[in-house]
């Protein structure tokens, strides 16, 4: 099964024409994603890799039919408008690859992804890939690379840095276990899927048998798994590692970040609430595969 | 977040129509003497800083004559308060207050939305209060596309008691209060205390605002130097990566500076990471071998090779460090011989002496080592280069023994020679720089490898000499991707006829004060 993307799921790449846009579509398309089409305002009536590129999200779906994912490559200060147009075209996922998008943009394109039942990943997300079957974003680089880190099998990955995104797929199929879908849920402070999302995801999903996350201090994304774990809505097992540990602790907002946040969000503060919660958390990325290991040989025998 | 000071948010919030103490803000003693005269009233010195707790460490004066103004500001200005010198003081007139509120402004990661928090208790020690008292605190979740109505803060605070004239002049300050951070883009926002004073007016006796460093570019009123999270005034140095920041959007550079001055006989490294998470773990694997570092770099989110270029320019600006170490994720998704390409431009023009560890793993990391490999050969200082299966453990090891061999002295910074192309070379501008072209030495290419290595394809053959296949003003708008290839290609293999200028403002004089300073 995978999550949130596979072979069937059909494509347009917003900002196609751009220098990020081409290259990573020619990645996307070449790993076999069912890119459908295009959208470039102004640049419609060309074509980007056989693939036709299209005025507008609305003249794409008129056009090339039903779109499940738009992918996002505009440049950051036009990102909130190409989510919008994506949204109020019917699109119910969007993947919104550009960093330094303003956070009022961001929180205006969830009140209107809410409003009309879409989801996003990112933004600043390297994107995803449910291995053998499709890749959304950049993730991998090229199709050739992306085909030989990462393998299909049992392991769902969520991450909150891009490249250790990758890094820990690699060193999963480099020790032999494959992975359902690996997701970079996007470097900021707010984005759209983030870790206990994708957790739910991830409990959903008939292929994923483990989980495991890369965290990172800051925001409550970690402390709602552990609830997650808790409340018994997440119940396979789920290896946890978090960054940041020799960062600065106390970079607070402000008071009032205090105030509601509590003690939330700091590195002690998300180990503690994670190891109590059940997971198993790692001291070192490099301990992962080891963890994985000790859980599969006592399930196996259990 | 780029933070504003005291004085600069409490302007936007006058300009928005909340009342504040009436004052100014001085930047010497005779200033802060006229700006008492004018109030005349006692007035309040503070100290303009991006912390709070100003008045524990003496920052905050209370003066009533314009004489004792003069002397406390004289105090106050040139005082460390952390990591500031103090270079403004704001004088305002005392208020007679009664009693002390506080408001605040966050943005919820779990709801996706700002938040609105207010508390009938204010001043110092807000968080404990807030914790002990939680009756106390009430909070609104803000719906960004209606807005804050009015009626909603009403609703929220007459919960905690208050009413009559008082819940409607707070209620419509704090409706205010929102549609201002909002309209700055305000990552945080907070009035605290906000205070009554004896004739029932409602003031913001202080105001902290920082504003979203993604958003900074829509307020260029505000005067903001380098958005960035900084618990201090921004270096020199770190103004200058800023620029270059500001000017090149392909993917991230950012640089945070450690040391200004390094020690003789320290462990200082150049530190060039790629990526936060693969950054932080690479820190802590240099850390962990007892290295200290001169500054923090980011380069990521597949920048150009130009923009590595200069990373390491202004890495390589730093008197005494001993090593250049470079490692992100280990496994990254952008092209990785951009980096080295940067990073073989910049070790070269700077004749390295120190060693460097250069760990490019990803995508291309093959070719990556490679040109570090064959390109690094006739510097002094030796560069290895490392891909994914190399761990940064490993590779701080490998920085470890390399500056135990290395025979030179600690890094020494360089004059910044500006090139000087000869008279009637073929040249265009490329995004942010130029590539020249000397056609006299290109008569004697046998190979024409420019043309070839050039991946975006906008070179030709015109006469046997390279020229642009695309117009110069294409080339200008990014069709030139500033990959280096063209440039490194001639250099190593050919007649050295091609020299890429990729300025950077402010470096040559910065680095010019550096080695005046050494004599």
């Amino acid at each position: 099964m995978a999550i949130l993307v596979d072979e069937i799921s059909r494509v347009c790449v917003q900002g196609i024409t751009g220098r990020e846009g081409m290259i990573r579509t020619r990645l996307m398309k070449d790993y076999g994603t069912n890119i459908m089409a295009g959208v470039t305002p102004g640049k419609g009536g060309q074509e980007v890799y056989g693939i036709p590129v299209y005025d507008s999200v609305q003249e794409a779906i008129e056009s090339a039919g039903l779109i499940d994912v738009s992918v996002i490559f505009v440049p950051a200060t036009l990102v909130k408008s190409a989510a919008l147009e994506a949204i109020a075209a019917g699109i119910k996922l969007l993947v919104l690859v550009p960093d330094r998008v303003p956070i009022f943009d961001v929180l205006e394109i969830h009140r209107f992804a809410q409003e009309s039942g879409a989801r996003f990943v990112g933004p600043n997300t390297l994107g995803l890939v449910s291995p053998g079957k499709a890749v959304l974003g950049m993730i991998g680089g090229r199709a050739e690379t992306a085909r030989d880190w990462f393998r299909p099998g049992d392991i769902g990955v969520s991450s909150r840095s891009g490249g250790m995104t990758s890094a820990i797929s690699y060193y999963l199929t480099e020790a032999g276990f494959g992975q359902s879908t690996i997701i970079h849920v996007g470097g900021d402070a707010v984005v759209g899927l983030s870790h206990p999302e994708i957790m739910e995801l991830f409990e959903q999903d008939s292929q994923t048998e483990l989980a495991v996350m890369f965290g990172e201090i800051g925001t409550t994304q970690e402390e709602r798994v552990a609830d997650l774990l808790e409340q018994k809505k997440f119940t396979k097992p789920l290896v946890a590692f978090v960054g940041g540990r020799a960062a600065k602790s106390g970079t607070r907002f402000s008071h009032a970040g205090a105030i509601v946040e509590g003690t939330r969000g700091s590195y002690e503060s998300k180990v503690e609430r994670l190891k109590q919660a059940g997971a198993h958390v790692a001291e070192a990325v490099s301990d992962i595969p080891k963890i994985i290991r000790e859980i599969k040989s006592k399930r196996g025998k259990g | 977040m780029a933070r504003l000071y005291e004085y600069q948010s409490k302007k936007l919030l006058k300009e928005g129509g909340i009342r504040i103490p009436e004052g100014d803000v001085a930047s010497t003693p005779s200033e802060a003497r006229e700006i008492a005269d004018r109030i005349g009233k006692p007035v309040v010195l503070k100290v303009q800083v991006w912390m709070t707790g100003r008045a524990g460490l003496g920052g905050i004066k209370f003066a009533e004559s314009p004489q004792e103004v003069e002397a406390m500001a004289s105090e106050l200005l040139g005082m460390k308060v952390g990591n500031f010198v103090i270079d403004k003081v704001l004088v305002e007139e005392k208020l007679d207050i009664t009693s002390e509120y506080f408001a605040g402004l966050v943005i919820d990661d779990y709801q996706k939305c700002p938040l609105l928090v207010f508390s009938s208790v204010g001043g110092t020690g807000i968080e404990e209060i807030a914790r002990e008292h939680p009756e106390k605190v009430a909070q609104i979740p803000i719906d960004v596309v209606r807005g804050l109505k009015e009626y909603e803060v009403r609703n929220l605070i007459r919960k905690l008691g208050i009413s009559g004239k008082l819940l409607m002049r707070l209620s419509g300050l704090l409706t205010k209060f929102y549609g201002i951070a909002q309209k700055y883009d305000a990552r945080s926002a907070e009035m605290n205390p906000l205070v009554v004073t004896e004739d029932g007016q409602v003031y913001a006796a202080d105001c902290h605002l920082t504003v979203d460093d993604y958003a900074a570019f829509r307020h260029p009123e505000l005067g903001i130097e380098v958005a960035r999270e900084f618990d201090r005034p921004p270096t020199e140095l770190e103004k200058i990566a800023y620029q270059v920041e500001e000017k090149d959007h392909r993917g991230t550079f950012y640089f945070f500076q450690m040391a200004e001055d390094i020690p003789e006989g320290e462990n200082y490294i150049g530190f060039n990471g790629a990526g936060g998470g693969g950054s932080m773990m690479s820190m802590d694997a240099v850390l962990n071998k007892g290295f200290k570092l001169a500054n923090y770099c980011d380069t990521s989110g597949n920048p150009s090779a130009s923009k590595v270029y200069r990373a390491a320019k202004i890495i390589l600006s730093q008197p005494g460090v001993k090593g250049y170490f470079a490692s992100g994720s280990g496994v990254a998704s952008q092209e990785q011989y951009h980096s080295a390409r940067g990073l073989v431009k910049a070790f070269r023009e700077e004749r390295l002496e120190i060693p460097g560890v250069i760990r490019l793993g990803g995508n291309y990391e093959e070719l990556a080592i490679e040109i570090l490999g064959s390109y690094l050969k006739r510097i002094p200082g030796k560069v290895e280069g490392y891909g994914r299966d190399d761990s940064p453990e490993f590779c701080a090891q490998r920085m470890e023994d390399l500056i135990k061999e290395n025979a030179y002295k600690p890094h020494q910074v360089r004059p910044i020679i500006e090139p000087t192309p000869p008279s009637g070379c073929y040249s265009f501008q490329t995004i942010t720089g130029e590539i020249f072209f000397d056609h006299q030495k290109c008569a004697e290419c046998r190979t024409k490898g420019c043309v070839k290595a050039c991946k975006p394809e906008i070179l030709k053959l015109d006469d046997d000499k390279p020229v642009l296949a695309v117009t110069p003003e294409e080339a200008q708008k990014g069709r030139c991707t500033e990959c280096l290839a063209c440039e490194i290609f001639c250099t190593f293999h050919e007649q050295e006829a091609i020299s890429i200028h990729l300025p950077i403002p402010g470096l040559k004089e910065y680095r010019e004060k550096i080695l005046e300073g050494k004599e």
